[in-house]
C-alpha cells in the first residue's frame, strides 16, 4: 500500500498495528504461564500472570485513545477506516484473552492440592490447540493473510469438540469420588475458559479478513460435532 | 440463501440497489472537448430518480465539466462541444434543437459561491417564477413561501421579504439560490460545490435540505469534501483525468471501494 500524503497519518496506523502485536504477545505469554501454573501447581506463577494483566488493560486503552484521536482528526475512509475499526475491536478481544488467563490463575491459586494430576492433561491439550490458533491469527493480522485468518477460522471446531472430551472426564471423575467435585469444577471452568479464547481467536480471525477484504464471513461458522448437546451451550 | 447473500441484500436495504431504480438521467458514451482537448472520455452512468448522486475526485477530473453538461450550461461558451447521449427520461438533451431555458427550468443548477440577484428576497424566487409563469399576486406569494420553506429559509426572512437578497450571510445567500431553484419546480437540482463557501452550520442545513430535496428531486452534487459525500448520497462517482473511474453504492465506495485509484484518492495517498 503507498503512503499517505500526510506522512503522521501513517505513523498513527502504524502504531496501532504495532500495539495490537503487542498485545498479542502479552495475552500468548500470560496463557502459556497460567497453563503452567496450573499443570505443575506453581502459586507463583500464577500470581506472576495476575501482575501482568494490567499492562494488557492499559495497552487496550492506549489503542482506543489512538483509534479515536485518528478518527477525529482525519475522518478516515475505506481502508484505513476497516484498520481502525480492527484494532479497536481486536484489542478487545485480546484484553479478553488476557482475562480469561488471569481468571485460570487465579483458580490455580485456590485449588490447593492436584488431586488428580491427569485431569489436567486434556486442559492442555485445549490450550496448547488454543494457544497455536492465537498465534496463527496473530500472524494473519500482522501480514494481512486472508487465508490464514480462514484456516483459523474454520478450526475453532475442533477446540469445542476437545471441550466436549474435558467436560466428559471431569463429569466422570467427579462422580467416581464426590472429593473431586471442587477441583474439577475449577478445571471445568478453566476449560471453559480455553474455549473462550478460542472464540476470540475466531473474532480476530473475522475481523482481519474484513480488514484485508471488506467483506464480512457468514455469521455461521462451522460447529463441532454434538458440542451443543453435552456442554449446554 | 447463504448468510453473505443476506449480508448483501441488507445493505442494500440501505441504499438502493442501482438496478432497482429507475434513472432519472442516462448519460452514455458522452465525450466533452474544451476546443482540441478532450476533457471528458467516454462517461456512462445514470442518476438513479429521487436519490443523490455525488461526483468525487481531483481538481481538473472532469466532475464540474461533467454536472455543467447536464443542463448544457457549456452552451453559453463558444468552442466546447459535447458527443454521446444525455437522455433526460429518454429525450436527448444534447440535441441542439432543444430549448435551452426550458431544460434549465427542468434541471435547476446551484453554484459553489451564492449568486443572489441584486433585488429583494421576494424578487429573487418570483423573477424565475414570472419567466415561466403567468400567476395571480397570491398564486405567486404562495410559491415564494413554498420555496422559501422548502429551502428552510421562511421563518429567517419571512418578515423582510423586501430587504435585498445580498443583505444575507452566505448560508443564506446559498438557501436563497437553492429557493430559487426550487420555485420553478425543475426535476433534477445540480450542485456545484454548494457548500464550500460556507460555515459548518450552513453547511449542516444544506445538507438536511438536499436529504429533505430528494424526496421530489433528482440530485447530483460535486464535492470536494469527501465526507459530505458520503453522508448526502446514496451513489457516488469518483472520476480521474476525464474518466470515470469506479461508480457504485457510496456505502460501498467508502468502505471498500473495488478500484485502486479510488482507494488511494478518498484514503489521501493520492500522487
Amino acid at each position: 500500500m503507498s503512503e499517505h500524503t500526510v506522512a503522521s497519518y501513517d505513523k498513527e496506523l502504524a502504531t496501532l498495528s504495532q500495539t495490537i502485536l503487542e498485545m498479542g504477545g502479552i495475552a500468548e505469554k500470560m496463557l502459556i504461564d497460567a497453563m503452567d501454573a496450573l499443570v505443575s501447581m506453581n502459586i507463583e506463577r500464577a500470581k506472576a500472570v495476575v501482575l501482568s494483566d494490567p499492562r494488557l488493560d492499559a495497552l487496550q486503552r492506549q489503542v482506543e485513545e489512538v483509534a479515536i484521536m485518528t478518527i477525529a482528526r482525519r475522518q478516515p475512509m475505506a481502508v484505513d477506516l476497516r484498520e481502525i475499526v480492527a484494532a479497536i475491536r481486536i484489542s478487545a478481544d485480546l484484553e479478553r484473552v488476557g482475562d480469561l488467563a488471569k481468571n485460570i490463575a487465579k483458580r490455580t491459586q485456590k485449588l490447593g492440592e492436584a488431586r488428580i494430576p491427569r485431569a489436567a492433561i486434556g486442559l492442555k491439550h485445549m490450550s496448547d490447540l488454543a494457544l497455536l490458533q492465537l498465534k496463527n491469527v496473530l500472524d494473519a493480522y500482522a501480514t494481512r493473510d486472508i487465508e490464514k485468518a480462514h484456516v483459523v477460522w474454520e478450526r475453532d471446531a475442533e477446540l469445542d469438540s476437545l471441550e466436549d472430551s474435558v467436560f466428559r472426564d471431569l463429569l466422570t471423575f467427579m462422580m467416581e469420588d464426590p472429593r473431586n467435585i471442587t477441583f474439577c469444577t475449577h478445571l471445568l471452568f478453566c476449560s471453559k475458559n480455553i474455549e473462550r479464547v478460542g472464540d476470540h481467536a475466531t473474532n480476530i480471525a473475522e475481523t482481519t479478513y474484513y480488514l484485508v477484504t471488506g467483506e464480512q464471513l457468514p455469521v455461521e461458522r462451522p460447529k463441532g460435532v454434538t458440542s451443543s448437546v453435552s456442554t449446554g451451550k | 440463501m447463504t448468510d453473505l447473500q443476506i449480508k448483501t441484500d441488507m445493505s442494500q436495504a440501505a441504499a438502493p440497489s442501482m438496478g432497482a431504480l429507475a434513472n432519472k438521467l442516462e448519460v452514455r458514451n458522452l465525450d466533452f472537448f474544451y476546443g482540441d482537448s478532450k476533457a471528458l472520455k467516454s462517461i456512462n452512468l445514470g442518476l438513479a430518480i429521487n436519490t443523490v448522486t455525488a461526483f468525487i475526485g481531483p481538481s481538473g477530473c472532469g466532475k464540474s465539466t461533467l454536472l455543467r453538461i447536464l443542463n448544457r450550461m457549456y452552451d453559453l461558451y463558444p468552442g466546447q462541444r459535447a458527443t454521446g447521449e444525455v437522455l433526460l427520461d429518454g429525450q436527448n438533451l444534447l440535441d441542439p434543437k432543444l430549448d435551452l431555458n426550458l431544460l434549465r427550468a427542468r434541471v435547476g443548477m446551484v453554484f459553489q459561491k451564492p449568486t443572489p440577484f441584486p433585488m429583494t428576497i421576494y424578487e429573487n424566487i418570483a423573477f424565475g417564477i414570472k419567466l415561466y409563469e403567468n400567476l395571480s399576486k397570491s398564486e405567486l406569494d404562495g410559491r415564494v413561501e413554498n420555496a422559501l420553506r422548502g429551502a428552510a429559509l421562511w421563518n429567517e426572512v419571512k418578515d423582510k421579504l423586501n430587504a435585498s437578497g445580498l443583505s444575507l450571510s452566505g448560508g443564506q445567500q446559498q438557501r436563497l439560490c437553492i429557493a430559487r431553484t426550487v420555485a420553478i419546480q425543475p426535476e433534477v437540482i445540480l450542485f456545484d460545490e454548494p457548500c464550500s463557501a460556507l460555515d459548518p452550520i450552513s453547511t449542516a442545513k444544506v445538507e438536511e435540505l438536499i436529504d429533505e430535496l430528494k424526496e421530489k428531486y433528482t440530485i447530483a452534487i460535486v464535492t470536494h469534501n469527501m465526507q459530505q459525500a458520503a453522508r448526502v448520497s446514496e451513489f457516488t462517482a469518483f472520476m480521474y483525468l476525464g474518466e470515470l473511474i469506479e461508480f457504485g453504492q457510496t456505502t460501498k465506495l467508502f468502505t471498500s471501494p473495488e478500484k485502486r485509484q479510488t482507494q488511494d484518492y478518498i484514503t489521501g495517498r493520492f500522487g
